[in-house]
């Protein structure tokens, strides 16, 4: 089958290589039939994620169609259109049953702080991912759900990830009614998180970013103020003025290790790795909200260490809140708010790319060119 | 200047998910105390160990199911299999990790040479993408490193004949 094969940081193409086979009686196998590249893919596509090894194939947004399946697989038939959620969720640990199905403890050997994701390196678990003719599904009845007819197939594919992890980002601000939300980063979760921001009640919501063409997609399709933080002297005093002297109430960082911004956070996290990547937005973030305020953080760091203003934490009262998103837990009301036509996710969609030309399509997302905000593989 | 208006409440959407009882709690979970059982779950079904998987020692356990793809191996995966001495809060985890990750980078050269398949580096930059849509820069970037190269070894050149 065809797939997406990583051959090093920014290198990857299109290869042949063995069919997936169902290795547990829990798992399917599935002809994918969309697969997004995530922000996220990013950073292993620029190597930024440790045990990201040569061979694997990323995507852990796919929907497509069961094939094939395990003996222990008694709900779903061959012939079923599923969505994947990105996580890898069992469904019995302790986990798993409070709803944390991003934690779940039975999907990966490699690390215990990340529950199993696919294709996204060896540190979340070594499975490989959804950019390709087919893929094996673990615990194909807990995490998967049949795509309902009325979803768009491109709608359904954002459910998989982007959609639930902006709609968990502003849900974990708290946001209650009248409050001023500042989404730092307008890819795809930034505009998602500023979009559902409005859904909890925000009066006033504020992106920042430094890419021209995303801030404006950014004000038509989350109908929020959009700055580029070049042309700001500097975004932290802005939210204070803009907020007069207050602060916003909930700030989010939906950037994460590849800020731009400060060149000290980019030299020792990106140039010299010192860090786990340039945490710029999550800085900005904590020096921006009130006082006793919120900071969600849907952003992904490396597993070690950033420099961020932690004595701000403490001395401003700030909760902080993060965690990957648990996309199972909020898939029937994301899409009863597709169905009541509060949102249509696929118009975040700017590119629709075979998966042979897999390597065009991760450098025009990564280079940002032809106005790229969202990209789906189609193999 | 703060937007004072109203208008945003006629956003689709506006407010559906803002009643304050349904406010969960942090982290977001359906708090049930099985915390307190700590591993003490009825586990799923095996999966069985087939290739060489590399286990964190903060596992108890090898979970149900993983990944079976691309096992350990050459020196990039006797440098993976130190790392997993380490534990997951050490650099000589990640770090060993991450050196291991660029050695692979190496390895997979190497592997599609011995298997006569010279790579095409440039088509996996996704150049051809440059060449459509960032086709000033791309003649730039080409002019300048042509440049570059061209004084150095006109340098190196002048360099070489005066020691001669």
């Amino acid at each position: 089958m065809l797939a997406m094969n990583y051959r090093g940081p920014f290198r990857v193409r299109a290869q042949q290589k063995p069919m997936p086979e169902i290795e547990h009686p829990e798992d399917v196998i599935v002809k994918v039939e969309r697969a997004c590249i995530c922000g996220s893919d990013l950073h292993i596509y620029h190597g930024l994620v440790p045990d990201t090894r040569v061979g694997t194939t990323f995507g852990h947004e796919f929907i497509g169609e069961v094939v094939e399946k395990g003996a222990d697989v008694n709900k779903l038939k061959i012939g079923d259109r599923i969505l994947v959620p990105f996580n890898i969720s069992c469904g019995r640990c302790a986990f798993c049953k409070q709803g944390l199905y991003s934690n779940c403890h039975e999907s990966n050997p490699e690390a215990t702080a990340a529950g199993g994701i696919f294709g996204y390196s060896h540190t979340c678990g070594g499975f490989d991912g959804g950019q390709a003719e087919y893929a094996r599904v673990p615990y194909a009845e807990v995490g998967p759900m049949v795509i309902p007819p009325d979803i768009h197939p491109d709608d359904a594919v954002l459910l998989t990830d982007v959609f639930p992890t902006g709609y968990q980002a502003a849900e974990m601000g708290g946001i209650k009614k009248g409050d001023t939300v500042v989404v730092f980063g307008a890819g795809p979760i930034g505009i998602m998180a500023a979009r559902c921001a409005w859904f909890f009640g925000a009066a006033r919501v504020i992106v920042i970013d430094r890419i021209e063409y995303r801030l404006e997609f950014a004000r038509n399709f989350s109908h929020c103020e959009a700055y580029n933080f070049e042309s700001l002297e500097d975004p932290v005093l802005f939210i204070k003025k803009t907020t007069g002297y207050f602060g916003a109430d909930v700030c989010i960082d939906a950037v994460g290790c590849e800020a731009a911004g400060s060149a000290l956070q980019w030299i020792t996290g990106r140039v010299l790795m010192m860090q786990a990547g340039s945490a710029t937005a999550l800085h900005w973030a904590i020096n921006s909200v009130k006082k006793g305020g919120i900071v969600s953080i849907v952003g992904v760091y490396g597993p070690t260490d950033n420099l961020v203003p932690i004595g701000n934490v403490v001395n401003k009262g700030i909760t902080i809140r993060a965690d990957q998103c648990s996309v199972k837990r909020l898939l029937p009301k994301l899409i009863h708010h597709i169905r009541e036509g509060y949102i249509e996710p696929r118009q975040i969609i700017s590119h629709h790319i075979p998966l042979k030309e897999v390597s065009d399509a991760y450098h025009i997302f990564s280079a940002k060119l032809d106005n790229c905000i969202k990209t789906v593989l189609i193999p | 200047m703060e937007n004072t208006s109203n208008k945003y409440q006629n956003i689709p959407g506006w407010g559906v998910d803002s009643d304050p009882n349904d406010n969960p709690n942090y982290p977001i979970k359906n708090y049930n105390g099985d915390d307190h059982q700590r591993l003490d779950w009825t586990r799923p079904p095996l999966q069985p160990v087939t290739v060489e998987i590399l286990e964190s020692v903060e596992q108890a356990r090898m979970p149900a199911v993983f990944g079976t793809k691309l096992p350990p191996s050459g020196v990039s995966g006797m440098l993976r299999r130190y790392a997993f001495k380490y534990d997951e809060s050490e650099y000589g985890h990640w770090l060993n990790l991450l050196l291991a990750d660029r050695i692979n980078v190496v390895e997979g050269i190497l592997h599609d040479l011995s298997h006569f398949r010279i790579p095409n580096i440039f088509a996996e930059k996704g150049m051809k993408a440059d060449w459509k849509y960032n086709r000033k820069e791309l003649v730039t970037k080409i002019i300048v490193a042509t440049a570059v190269t061209t004084a150095i070894v006109f340098w190196l050149k002048k360099k070489d004949g005066k020691s001669a």
